[in-house]
C-alpha cells in the first residue's frame, strides 16, 4: 500500500516537472506572441506620438532656421509679446465657459429625455446627437454663413423683434461668443449622450426611497443623482476640457483668430506662427504651454479610470 | 346623507389623484417644450446648409427670407457633382477613411486581445499608456510630426509632404488608441471559460481570437470601426498641414481652400460641399445609431 503510493508519486513527479517546463514554454511562446501581437501598436505610439511630442520640446529650442540651439529663447520671446498673453487668457476663457456650458446644457437636456416615456427617447436622443456627428469643420461652415456679416440669418430673424444687427464674428467680443456658442452647440450632446447613460444606471430604488423620505426634485438631484453621477460627470468634463482646450477647427473656420487675433488660442495661434508663419520652432513653443494643463487633466483622468477599474 | 359624503369624498380623492398626474403632465409638458428648444438650437446649422444648398446665387444674395427657398433649384449639387476636383475630394476622404479604418483594426485588435488576455511584463503599464495616448491631442503633435515627415523626405528622398497617403501614418494615433482602449472593454466583458475551452480544445491563441473574440465582441468591433472611419473622415488639422495641392486634399479641407477664394464665398456651393462632406457620417449614424452611442459611451464607462 505504502510502496505503491510512493510508486504514484514518483511516477507523477517526472510528469509534473515535464508539465512546469512545458508550461513554461507554453508562458514564454505565450508572452512571445503577445509582445508580437502589440508590437504594432508600440511602434506606432513609440514613433508617431511619444517621439513626437519630444521632438516638439527639442525644436522648441532652436532658432527660426533651425541651426542654432537658444535655450529658452523661444520662450522669452513669447513672454514678451503682448499677443501672447492674449492667446492664454482667450484659451482659458474659450475652454472653461464652454465647458461648464456643455456640461450644464447636456445635464439638463439629459434630465429631459429620461423623464420623456421611454419609446419616445431614442428619437429624440437621435435628433440631440446630430451636432456631435457631423463633421465640426463642415457645421462650423454653416454657423459662419449664420453669422454672415451681410446676409446673417440670424440677424434676419433679430430685426423682427427689433434687435441687431449684430457683428457676429466682426466685434472682438461678439466673435468671443460665437467661437464659444459653436463649440457648446458641438460639444453639449456628447455630454447629453454620456449623462443620459449615467441616469439610467441609477438604480429606481433610490429615487422611490427618497421620495417616501419626503424629498423634493432639488434634494433627489443634489443627493441622489449627482452623488450616483460623480465618476462620469468628472470624467466627462476633464475629457472636454482637454478636447476643448486642444480646439482647432471652430476657432480656425469661424473666425482665424481675428479680429486683431482676439480670438486665437493655443492651437489656431500655433498654426498661424509655426505653418503659415514657418516659423516651426516658435510654433512648437507655443502649443507646449498646453501641455501642463492636459498633464493635470489627464493625471485626474487616469485616476478616475482605474478607480473605476478596481471597484469592478 | 350618505350619497352626500360620497360625493364629497369623490372629488376630494379625484383632486389628489388628479394633482399628482397633473404634476406629471406638466412636467411632461415643460420636458417636451424645452426638447423641442434644444431640438431646434442643433438642428438649425444642418437644416440651414440644405435650405442654402437648395437656391441659386441670386437668391442667396437677394433680401428675402433667409429661411425659406422661394426658387428651389439642384444647380448646386449639379455644379459639384460633375466638378472633377470636388469628387476628387471626396475620393481622397474615402480612400484615406477607408485604409485608416483598415490599419487601425489590424493593429488594435491583436493589440486588445493581447493586453486583455495574455498578461505579459509591462502589460498594464501599457494599456494606461494606451489611453493616455488617447489624450494627446492632434494640436500638440502637428508641428513636430510634420517637421519629421519633411526632413523624412529631405534624408531619404521619399517625399511625403503634400501626398494624399502621408495621412495614413498619421490618422492612426487618433483611431488606434481609442479603439484599442474600447476593444479591451470588450475582450474583458467575455467570460473567460469561453477562450479556456477553445484552448484546452487545442485551438491556437490567432484561432481563438478569430474564432471567438472578434465575433463574440461582434458590436464591440462595429462600434470601433465607426469611429476610426468618422474620425478619419472629419480631421481638419492635419490634412490642413499636410496637404496643399489641390488633387492631394481631402474634402473638409478641400472644402474651405478652393471654395472660399480671397473674399468671394460661393455659399451655395460651400452649403452643399458641406452637406455632402456631413452625409457620409450621417448616414452612417442613421442606420447604426445604437453602435455609435455605445462607441462613443464605452470610452468612459469600460476598463
Amino acid at each position: 500500500m505504502v510502496d505503491t503510493a510512493i510508486g504514484e508519486t514518483a511516477a507523477a513527479r517526472p510528469r509534473k516537472a515535464a508539465g512546469r517546463s512545458s508550461l513554461r514554454k507554453a508562458l514564454k511562446r505565450k508572452s512571445t506572441t503577445a509582445f508580437l501581437m502589440t508590437l504594432p501598436l508600440i511602434l506606432l505610439i513609440a514613433l508617431l506620438v511619444v517621439y513626437p511630442a519630444f521632438y516638439s520640446v527639442h525644436l522648441a529650442t532652436l532658432n527660426k532656421s533651425m541651426q542654432r540651439f537658444v535655450g529658452f529663447g523661444n520662450f522669452e520671446f513669447l513672454f514678451k509679446r503682448d499677443t501672447f498673453w492674449l492667446v492664454v487668457k482667450q484659451s482659458c476663457i474659450f475652454a472653461i465657459t464652454a465647458v461648464v456650458f456643455k456640461a450644464l446644457i447636456g445635464f439638463i437636456v439629459a434630465h429631459f429625455v429620461h423623464n420623456i416615456p421611454a419609446k419616445g427617447q431614442r428619437k429624440w436622443r437621435g435628433m440631440l446627437l446630430v451636432p456631435w456627428v457631423i463633421p465640426p469643420a463642415m457645421s462650423t461652415l454653416a454657423w459662419l454663413w449664420l453669422f454672415d456679416p451681410s446676409y446673417s440669418a440670424f440677424n434676419y430673424t433679430l430685426g423682427f423683434f427689433g434687435i441687431g444687427p449684430i457683428p457676429w464674428t466682426g466685434d472682438a467680443a461678439w466673435a468671443r461668443f460665437s467661437v464659444i456658442l459653436v463649440n457648446v452647440w458641438y460639444g453639449a450632446p456628447f455630454f447629453m449622450i454620456m449623462y443620459l447613460a449615467a441616469l439610467k444606471s441609477v438604480p429606481e430604488q433610490l429615487y422611490e426611497a427618497a421620495a417616501i423620505d419626503g424629498a423634493n426634485w432639488w434634494q433627489r438631484i443634489w443627493y441622489v443623482t449627482l452623488p450616483m453621477m460623480r465618476n462620469i460627470i468628472a470624467i466627462t468634463t476633464l475629457f472636454s476640457l482637454i478636447v476643448t482646450f486642444a480646439n482647432f477647427d471652430i476657432v480656425r473656420i469661424l473666425t482665424a483668430g481675428g479680429p486683431l487675433d482676439k480670438t486665437h488660442i493655443f492651437a489656431t495661434w500655433a498654426f498661424r506662427v509655426g505653418i503659415e508663419g514657418s516659423d516651426i520652432p516658435l510654433g512648437a513653443s507655443v502649443s507646449l504651454f498646453m501641455v501642463p494643463i492636459l498633464a493635470v487633466a489627464a493625471i485626474f483622468i487616469l485616476r478616475d479610470v482605474n478607480k473605476r477599474g478596481n471597484e469592478s | 346623507m350618505s350619497t352626500l359624503t360620497i360625493d364629497k369624498a369623490g372629488p376630494t380623492r379625484n383632486v389628489k389623484y388628479g394633482s399628482m398626474s397633473r404634476d406629471r403632465t406638466w412636467a411632461l409638458r415643460w420636458s417636451y417644450f424645452f426638447l423641442t428648444l434644444f431640438a431646434i438650437f442643433s438642428l438649425v446649422p444642418p437644416l440651414y446648409m440644405l435650405i442654402t444648398s437648395l437656391k441659386g446665387s441670386a437668391e442667396i444674395s437677394a433680401a428675402t427670407n433667409p429661411w425659406w427657398v422661394f426658387h428651389p433649384t439642384l444647380e448646386n449639387y449639379a455644379g459639384l457633382l460633375t466638378s472633377n476636383q470636388f469628387l476628387r475630394f471626396f475620393f481622397n476622404s474615402a480612400m484615406v477613411s477607408i485604409i485608416v479604418v483598415i490599419i487601425t483594426m489590424l493593429i488594435s485588435i491583436p493589440a486588445a486581445f493581447a493586453l486583455s488576455r495574455m498578461k505579459f511584463w509591462g502589460s498594464a503599464t501599457l494599456a494606461t499608456g494606451v489611453f493616455l495616448t488617447y489624450l494627446i491631442p492632434d494640436s500638440l503633435l502637428f508641428i513636430p510630426l510634420f517637421k519629421m515627415f519633411a526632413m523624412i523626405g529631405d534624408v531619404t528622398g521619399i517625399q511625403l509632404i503634400n501626398r494624399w497617403y502621408v495621412l495614413l501614418f498619421i490618422y492612426p494615433t487618433l483611431t488606434v488608441p481609442f479603439c484599442t482602449w474600447i476593444m479591451i472593454g470588450y475582450f474583458a466583458s467575455i467570460p473567460k471559460e469561453l477562450d479556456e475551452a477553445a484552448i484546452i480544445d487545442g485551438a491556437s491563441w490567432l484561432q481563438t481570437l478569430t474564432r471567438i473574440f472578434i465575433p463574440v465582441a461582434l458590436p464591440g468591433l462595429i462600434a470601433a470601426t465607426i469611429f476610426a472611419f468618422t474620425v478619419s473622415w472629419a480631421q481638419f488639422l492635419y490634412p490642413l498641414v499636410f496637404t496643399t495641392s489641390a488633387d492631394q486634399l481631402v474634402l473638409p479641407v478641400g472644402i474651405v481652400t478652393t471654395l472660399i477664394k480671397g473674399d468671394v464665398f460661393n455659399w451655395g456651393q460651400i452649403m452643399t460641399g458641406a452637406l455632402l462632406g456631413a452625409a457620409p457620417p450621417l448616414i452612417i449614424y442613421a442606420f447604426l445609431m445604437d453602435y455609435y452611442i455605445a462607441g462613443l459611451t464605452a470610452g468612459a464607462t469600460k476598463g
